[in-house]
């Protein structure tokens, strides 16, 4: 079943037409995804071949949802036309909306966020700046490699893409229900504790591997909502020990602001409850195969 | 990005926000020619991105502009807190009867702004939160609805602001706000908000932090930035639209992701406790793709910095295939050569994930005595720590 990405998805692309979004699409629809079409006002009409299968292109998100029946969007537009991409997408009310685009104000996302709480937050938002959501074997919306792992029985939610990927071919024997990529801009659309809600949520998930780094609070959230409302099994890693205070790495949100998020203080906090928190990626992967393997 | 309080304030100036007249100055001839043009008594302020400047007297009155000359060169060159001082900022005097404290700052866990407003100005808002936690007042800001006058007044109200300056700082919240969302900034604050003896209200001091991802909007922020105190490696870095941090280690690195980059330097931290004590000597995330001239100008970069005794190239291939990324870093190490650059460093590259049996088979063909294959994450930030302690 995995979570709010399954099989039976189906799924559009914002800005199907550009070089990003088209490489994409193509290899979404070579994972297997149900990409039923495309969104640009200007080539609405039109359909464009990838290798084969044709996809309509639609003037909005609402044609393309009340022609094709789609529930997920993959927004790959430009930083400066990312806020009205999102904002499109909420109002036509469709049920996931996921933000690849890197760079976006932080301003727009506080926008389009606000905006969304305000409709009754009818969208779920993935991202800004994320990978996006694969559920192997089923569907993949976004960036991440289909072909790493299989499906399985771990969820996986994580701020980083590249340990996304990681931590899928870690453990790609065993494989996984869904990775989420929520991405690392000081505003994101799905948390943590979103993702462990819903993977908590879920009988196909038996395990989950959460992934953190520097900045902000949200691992030290993630970890009183453990404490409280999650029984399966946690495994937690997190990025950036050896980041110095004041500097961005690389993530517009992977910054130390004095002394507020450390990996110092994510790590303690998600061991006070409990989670055992790996020192390298491998480590983190070796635990969860013991949880795994039931030793 | 942080701003120094000089630029602050002239960015207030410009959104009509009400601030002491001044200059900054980086000679004390500047500084003279500013307090002439002021005239009278004027404050000196040392301009650094660090508190505490004021205790470690940076901050001096002077009476006209030969005095102005003699603070002002006190204090340029003078070391705070390990940051050197090379402007000061002159204005005029306030003659404050109250001080107050205000702000907008992201509120990344609630996933919006927040306004803090404080009576208790002048002193350290977190202190002051801590010790009398009724006297700050932390307001949530809806983005899409943001500030208006009715929003200002309930904060001005729940703060509890005197009643002869209520209207006063209603306009400067609203005008904050404004100059905020305008700047796309992160933070500004303005400690202390002052009441002058004449009842006028004064933005006393400015701190702000503005949205580097809003730049595409903003091309005067540009000329914001302090290129004197950024680290030349890091500005080349720039130039070459890499995003690389200088650390004080020896391993250089290179990766891609963000994330994995951040990890690798923690992977090599713990290895380097093993190997003479060696840790990682920078922040380099070439992204997606890594093709042979990216690979090129990140080597370069890397290699450019003389604390480098090792370098560890960490790629998992997910989009970007790692016989690419192998082809890159033998071409990379042709083309350095080209460029004259003799390359002396040993490189350790671990290859994974897409394509990577094919990856290394390149590397191991290209037999390049300064390329090291090592196939874990783990095991290779060992062998690049090992090898740094043996450079050293």
């Amino acid at each position: 079943m995995a979570i709010w990405l399954t099989k039976d998805s189906k799924v559009i692309v914002q800005g199907m037409t550009g070089s990003e979004g088209s490489k994409h699409t193509r290899r979404m629809l070579a994972a297997g995804t149900n990409v039923v079409g495309g969104v640009n006002p200007r080539k609405a009409g039109q359909t464009v071949d990838f290798d084969g299968t044709e996809l309509p292109v639609f003037a909005s998100v609402a044609d393309a949802m009340a022609e094709t029946g789609a529930d997920v969007t993959v927004i790959f537009v430009p930083p400066q036309f990312t806020k009205a991409a999102v904002v499109e997408a909420i109002d036509a009310a469709i049920p996931l909306a996921v933000v690849i685009t890197e760079g976006v104000p932080v301003h727009d996302t506080a926008s389009f966020w606000a905006y969304n709480v305000a409709q009754g937050e009818r969208t779920r938002i993935i991202g800004p700046n994320c990978p996006g959501i694969a559920s192997p074997g089923a569907s993949n919306a976004g960036i991440i490699p289909a072909d790493i792992t299989g499906s399985g029985r771990i969820g996986l939610v994580s701020k980083s893409g590249t340990l996304t990927y990681q931590m899928m071919y870690e453990l790609r024997d065993i494989g996984f229900s869904t990775c989420v990529g929520i991405g690392g801009d000081p505003i994101i659309g799905t948390t943590h504790i979103d993702a462990l809600a819903a993977f908590e949520a879920d009988p196909e998930t038996d395990a989950i591997v959460m992934i953190g780094e520097i900045g902000g609070d949200a691992e030290e959230r993630a970890a009183e909502f453990i404490k409280a409302n999650v029984t399966k099994p946690v495994v937690g890693y997190i990025a950036g020990f050896t980041a110095p205070p004041g500097k961005t790495m690389g993530h517009a949100g992977a910054i130390i602001s004095g002394s507020a998020g450390t990996a110092e203080a994510k790590q303690a906090a998600l061991e006070a409850v409990g989670v055992k928190v790996g020192k390298t990626p491998t480590e983190t992967a070796k635990l969860m195969r013991e949880i795994m393997s039931g030793s | 990005m942080d701003l120094y309080e000089y630029q602050g304030r002239d960015l207030f100036e410009r959104h009509g926000l009400p601030v002491l007249a001044g200059g900054v100055a980086t000679t004390p001839e500047e500084a003279r020619a500013i307090a002439e043009r002021l005239g009278g008594r004027v404050v000196v302020k040392a301009q650094v991105k660090v508190g505490g400047r004021g205790k470690a007297g940076g901050v001096k009155l002077a009476e006209g502009p030969d005095e102005a000359v003699a603070r002002a060169t006190d204090i340029l060159g003078m070391d705070i807190k390990g940051h050197t001082v090379h402007k000061v900022m002159i204005t005029v005097t306030a003659d404050v009867a109250e001080e107050y404290y205000f702000s907008y700052l992201l509120d990344r866990a609630n996933r919006t702004f927040l306004c803090i407003a404080s009576v208790a100005g002048g002193m350290d808002i977190e202190q002051v939160a801590a010790d009398t936690p009724d006297k700050v007042v932390k307001a949530p800001i809806d983005a899409v609805k943001g500030v208006d006058e009715a929003k200002a007044r309930e904060i001005v109200t729940a703060a509890g602001f005197p009643t002869a300056v209520a209207d006063q700082v209603v306009e400067i919240a609203v005008g904050l706000w404004q100059a905020f969302v305008a700047e796309d900034a992160t933070l500004v604050e303005v400690n202390p908000l002052a009441k002058n003896g004449d009842g006028r209200m004064l933005l006393l001091d400015a701190k702000i932090s503005l949205d580097e991802n809003a730049a595409f909007r903003h091309p005067d922020h540009e000329a914001l930035v302090d290129q004197a105190a950024v680290d030349p490696l890091e500005q080349a870095a720039k130039a070459k639209d890499l995003n690389y941090v200088k650390l004080d280690g020896e391993v250089g690195i290179i990766g891609n992701g963000a994330g994995l980059v951040m990890s690798t330097l923690d992977v090599v931290a713990y290895a380097g406790e093993r190997h003479g004590n060696v840790k990682p000597a920078n922040f380099l995330d070439i992204g997606g793709g890594a093709s042979a001239a990216v690979m090129a100008n990140g080597l370069e970069i890397v290699l450019s910095d003389p604390a480098v005794k090792s370098v560890f190239v960490n790629v998992f291939g997910g989009i970007t295939a790692c016989d690419e990324v192998a082809n890159g870093i033998i071409q990379a190490l042709a083309l350095l050569e080209q460029r004259g650059e003799r390359v002396t460093k040993p490189l350790v590259v671990r290859l994974d994930g897409n394509n990577a049996e094919a990856g290394r088979a390149i590397l191991d063909s290209a037999n390049n005595p300064l390329v090291q294959r090592v196939d874990t994450m783990d095991g290779a930030a060992e062998r690049a720590a090992e090898l740094a302690a043996a450079g050293v």
